[in-house]
């Protein structure tokens, strides 16, 4: 068996995913359903104010209740070597920083026994008052100094980046505009729902600490675990293969595998299972910040803009700064010689804000390209044409020329698929029985980022098996699949010689399923290990597999072209939307994205995730906002039923395109990100739809029938 | 969830007798509402009564023409029964508007009238909720408002009743047949269902140990041409904002029978008793149309996160009635 260079590709084929057979069965092993023998169960206990501090506990009553094993609070958890990031250390003090917090938690024989016990531990408050609401008006707003990756890096913003940034000047540039926009657009918190609610197995014995959870990063969740208990990390195995939805929700925050290890440290040797409730998912899992977002925008009668201003208002926690990249799109969309960015932050009584699909961009991208419609309307040019005269020969902030930057091209592409052409650009100019009419579009944009910590193995079988390691996640993205296509584009073979392995600590270290960079970090990680592989064979074996077979590994190489090129995914999306005379009911019956997103490496898996991310942006337009109560200080509609995101019925065509440009500088896939870009611009493409329908310009989301309604 | 002892009695007489003489006992029947509000400890019965089994699953014809349903009936089956389709379209577009397959072919159509509101404040039990625990207090007022009543509220509970299938039920003047420590009676259901006033605890007017066994509809020649229309946040699996039950029938241009019914504005199906007033003999007009629904929602005392709902309503009843009347000629 020989191993040849990179051959006849798997890499572009719409290969079915090699986990849907499992799934289908229902043999997919999640992270409760791990075959464990007498598992002990543990259900948490929340705060009920929020902000103070617990000045009593009584768990007599709890404790006498047969089966119970244990009560966990504050007074009696273990003390953790490192306490200090609410994300990942609970019950280390009597503080209480937000109403749902971790207070405690009961271990018992049953589920249903934990459930009935946490209801019988009475918690004595002293209450302070609490604030969680953002206002622009706050006096108390300031500029975020969050260090980026969850503080393990510096930067302003968690993506790294600074929080402000200014060229040229906006005034001049607004005041020697033909056509100027100054406007206020606002998104609510949005909360993480995916399918899989964060659930853990633990097993503590004085040797190994086994933890089945449910992980965007596995190892990411092993260090932080490892430092709060203060164990070596090489003692804690994170298991999770088949991950039911993430969306950045399970990437950081980590307190339920936390609390989890402490109830398997209160019964050694025991498993433990825990599993959060849809509800206690609302204070503990992370959800996307409130923002109010000032655009204000200039234009020369030729439609070119002259300024860019986004000045950005978000919700953070006081427990914790999380701030994102609600600015960062705006930086890279358009050229203006004349713009400024800023970020500043509410520190409130609130649970702490994580990544959710784009964050930042997600709901930046809402504001800039609502903006860019109104605009549009004002200068008297088509969205599209206007979009078109404003993009940059370079990125408009700090010059470096794009890898690839086909907005334009999508853009075209786009409008000829949708039908574009001829559109009457008028509000209220298209009616269908009691329908109002309308249609929309709105650019899309995510970087393709690297994160750190990547190691891949591959052993070669004299057979000619393959076998490759990595502790990568399958979020339900097609990781299994991809890597699978992309191993054996590497080694120039089939891919059905190729055995692929993730989700497990006992593999290769790899960065966590976020920021679109996964397919970027572990395939390329893959690809150097090919590489390796075949150094290996060649300079030792004259280019055969021995008979014991062989394995070699490598770490992620640096890419030189990073510090040269900009590197982002570009889309472009429209909307067809009817809105009911009467009602004001929305439907959206047709969304259609195009993207510029590098060489697919499944158009399969690529475009499920496409079309993923275009729905959830279809249900940030429309459906989705946590309601937090300021009396009580938590979120009220903390259930499937109150908290809406789409439903089948509102789903109708989505449409997805690639424009299949390799990208020569990104990795050596040629690949740039999916999982993100989509979600991009949906929100406002629907929004602009909207306008245009009905003439009502709704600046506040979600677009609910309140808005529409006189 | 606190525990709980389960039983399933033998007969309708021995299931009254238990929850009569055991205020901490509850009918089961679908337990679709019920063993939800159980997990979050919003119920805590300490026995759970079985009666699915002792009431009737079919739906029978009545002599005078309607339909008698028995009170275990499950939801998909009123939904899906001919008759019901032919005779009363609204009845059965209210039931598939409401809930999911899963929750419809476990729900009955006796439970269905009893569910509890979807108040938040009532499903959380850190927070005061005067229907939960009297006296406490209503979180509502002032706190999230978009999902409570216009119509019928009080100062202590401004929550609404979250089903549809009352709704139809509500417009066609249904009657319950129930049986209970005083013995069998029939209530109207118009009336069994109550607005809150002083004591919002008390969603109808069933004696404690008093069970739903079967709804009579009664033969109702305009609910041939009727509709039902739930206007709600998204397009499916969501409560309504508003919803409208509504039975026309026009003849030379007259109303001469109308049924309007409103749900999601108020504690009790809302019968639009004063539009149908107005209605009845008029001509069938857009104006008259808007005049009735206005006279109906007179008396709405929205609140700021619900005002929206006065016009929503009054469209709704009129693009109701335009469909139905465009229709009919």
């Amino acid at each position: 068996m020989t191993v040849t260079s990179a051959g006849p590709s798997a890499v572009g084929a719409a290969l079915d995913r090699k986990d849907g057979p499992l799934k289908v069965r229902g043999a997919a092993t999640y992270a409760g359903e791990w075959p464990v023998d007498n598992p002990a169960y543990l259900y948490p206990l929340q705060a009920t104010i929020a902000a103070g501090r617990i000045t009593g506990v009584d768990a007599s009553a709890a404790l006498d209740l047969p089966g119970v094993l244990g009560v966990i609070t504050h007074v009696n958890a273990p003390k953790l070597a490192w306490a200090t990031d609410p994300e990942v250390a609970v019950l280390q003090s009597d503080e209480v920083a937000w109403r749902g917090q971790i207070v405690g938690a009961v271990v018992a024989e049953t589920l249903e026994t934990a459930r009935h016990a946490a209801g019988l531990v009475r918690l004595a408050y002293e209450q302070r008052p609490h604030d969680t609401e953002l206002r622009a008006d706050r006096h108390d707003l300031h500029r975020p100094q969050h260090a980026a990756l969850f503080g393990a890096a510096p930067g302003d913003l968690q993506d790294g980046s600074p929080a402000d940034s200014a060229l040229g000047d906006v005034d001049a540039g607004l005041a020697e505009a033909a056509f100027t926009l100054d406007a206020t657009y606002t998104t609510p918190m949005n909360h993480h729902n995916p399918m899989e609610p964060h659930t853990g197995i633990a097993v503590w014995t004085d040797d190994e600490i086994t933890l089945y959870c449910s992980s965007q990063g596995v190892h990411l969740h092993r260090s932080l675990l490892a430092g709060a208990f203060g164990v070596d990390a090489a003692r804690i195995r994170a298991i999770s293969p088949h991950v039911g939805g993430g969306f950045g929700s399970k990437v950081y925050p980590v307190v339920w595998g936390t609390l989890a290890l402490m109830g398997a440290q209160l019964v050694p040797g025991r498993p433990v299972k825990f599993a959060l409730t849809r509800q206690q998912m609302f204070a503990l899992v992370g959800y996307r910040p409130a923002t109010i977002q000032r655009v204000r925008l200039g234009a020369d009668s030729d439609g070119r803009l002259t300024a860019i201003a986004h000045d950005v208002i978000q919700q953070t926690a006081r427990a914790k700064e999380y701030a994102e990249q609600t600015v960062g799109a705006t930086r890279a969309m358009y050229a203006a010689p004349n713009r400024s960015t800023t970020t500043r932050v509410a520190a409130l009584d609130v649970p702490v804000p994580t990544i959710m699909r784009g964050p930042g961009e997600a709901t930046g991208m809402f504001a800039l390209e609502s903006a860019m419609d109104e605009m549009a309307s004002a200068a008297g040019l088509d969205p599209i044409e206007f979009r078109i005269r404003n993009e940059p020969a370079v990125h408009p902030e700090h010059g470096l020329p794009f890898s690839t930057r086909n907005l334009v091209a999508c853009l075209r592409e786009g409008a000829r698929r949708f039908g574009w052409e001829g559109r009457d650009p008028a509000p209220l100019s298209r009616r269908e029985n009691d329908w109002l009419v309308g249609t929309g579009v709105a650019s899309s944009i995510y970087p393709s980022p690297r994160l750190p910590g990547n190691s891949a193995s591959i052993h070669a079988d004299a057979d000619g098996r393959y076998t490759v390691r990595i502790g990568a996640a399958d979020i339900g993205t097609g990781t299994w699949t991809a890597l699978t296509q992309i191993a054996a584009e590497a080694l120039g073979v089939g891919v059905e010689d190729v055995n692929l392995e993730i989700g497990d600590t006992s593999l290769p270290v790899a960065s966590s399923a976020g920021f679109s960079s996964g397919i970027n970090c572990w395939g390329s990680t893959i690809y150097a290990a090919a590489d390796e592989l075949r150094k290996l064979l060649d300079s030792e074996h004259g280019g055969m597999v021995p008979a014991e077979g062989i394995e070699a590994s490598a770490d992620m190489p640096d890419n030189p072209y990073m510090e040269q090129f900009a590197m982002y995914s570009f889309g472009a999306q429209f909307a067809e939307v009817r809105v009911h005379e009467d009602t004001g009911e929305i439907r959206v019956p047709r969304l259609l994205g195009v993207f510029d997103a590098g060489r697919i490496i499944n158009p399969k898996t690529a475009r499920s995730q496409l079309i993923g991310g275009m729905t959830q942006g279809l249900s940030m337009a429309l459906h989705e906002a946590s309601v937090i109560d300021p009396r009580f200080g938590h979120v009220v509609n903390n259930d499937l039923g109150g908290y809406h995101f789409a439903s089948n019925a509102d789903v109708g065509s989505v449409e997805v395109h690639y424009l299949e440009e390799r990208d020569p500088y990104t990795n050596p896939m040629g690949s740039k990100g999916i999982g993100e870009v989509c979600i991009v611009g949906t929100a406002a493409a629907i929004a602009n739809a909207v306008h245009h329908a009905t003439g009502v310009r709704v600046r506040d989301l979600p677009i609910t029938l309140d808005k529409l309604i006189v | 969830m606190k525990p709980f002892r389960y039983e399933r009695a033998d007969d309708v007489a021995s299931a009254v007798a238990t929850v009569t003489d055991d205020p901490r006992a509850a009918f089961l029947a679908g337990g679709t509402n019920l063993v939800d509000l159980m997990k979050m400890e919003v119920a805590t019965p300490g026995v759970l009564v079985d009666v699915r089994h002792l009431v009737s699953h079919d739906i029978e014809d009545l002599p005078d023409g309607g339909l008698r349903i028995g009170a275990g009936v499950s939801n998909s089956m009123v939904a899906a029964d001919r008759r019901i389709r032919r005779l009363y379209p609204m009845l059965s577009q209210a039931i598939l508007a409401g809930a999911s397959y899963q929750l419809r072919n476990l729900a009955t159509a006796g439970g269905n009238f009893l569910q509890r509101t979807r108040c938040v404040y009532y499903r959380d039990i850190a927070t005061p909720c005067n229907k939960r625990e009297p006296g406490s207090g209503c979180s509502a007022r002032g706190g999230h408002e978009r999902d409570l009543a216009i119509l019928g509220a009080s100062e202590a509970c401004a929550a609404t009743h979250p089903s549809d299938m009352a709704v139809a039920m509500a417009a066609v003047d249904a009657v319950v047949h129930t049986q209970g420590p005083a013995g069998e009676r029939t209530i109207p259901v118009n009336e069994l269902l109550r607005l809150p006033g002083d004591e919002p605890w008390r969603d109808n007017v069933l004696e404690r140990g008093e069970l739903i066994t079967a709804v009579d509809l009664p033969p109702l020649a305009v609910a041939a041409n009727s509709r039902y229309r739930k206007v709600r946040d998204r397009a499916s699996y969501a409560f309504a904002l508003v919803s409208v039950a509504a039975a026309v029938e026009v003849a030379d241009g007259l109303v001469r029978d109308v049924r309007l019914a409103l749900g999601g504005v108020a504690h009790k199906p809302w019968r639009a008793f004063t539009a149908e007033q107005a209605l009845l003999g008029a001509p069938a007009t857009e104006e008259n149309f808007h005049a009735a629904a206005e006279a109906e929602l007179a008396g709405a005392r929205p609140l700021p996160g619900n005002a929206f709902k006065v016009p929503l309503a009054a469209n709704t009843i009129v693009s109701m009635l335009r469909a139905l009347t465009e229709e009919a000629r």
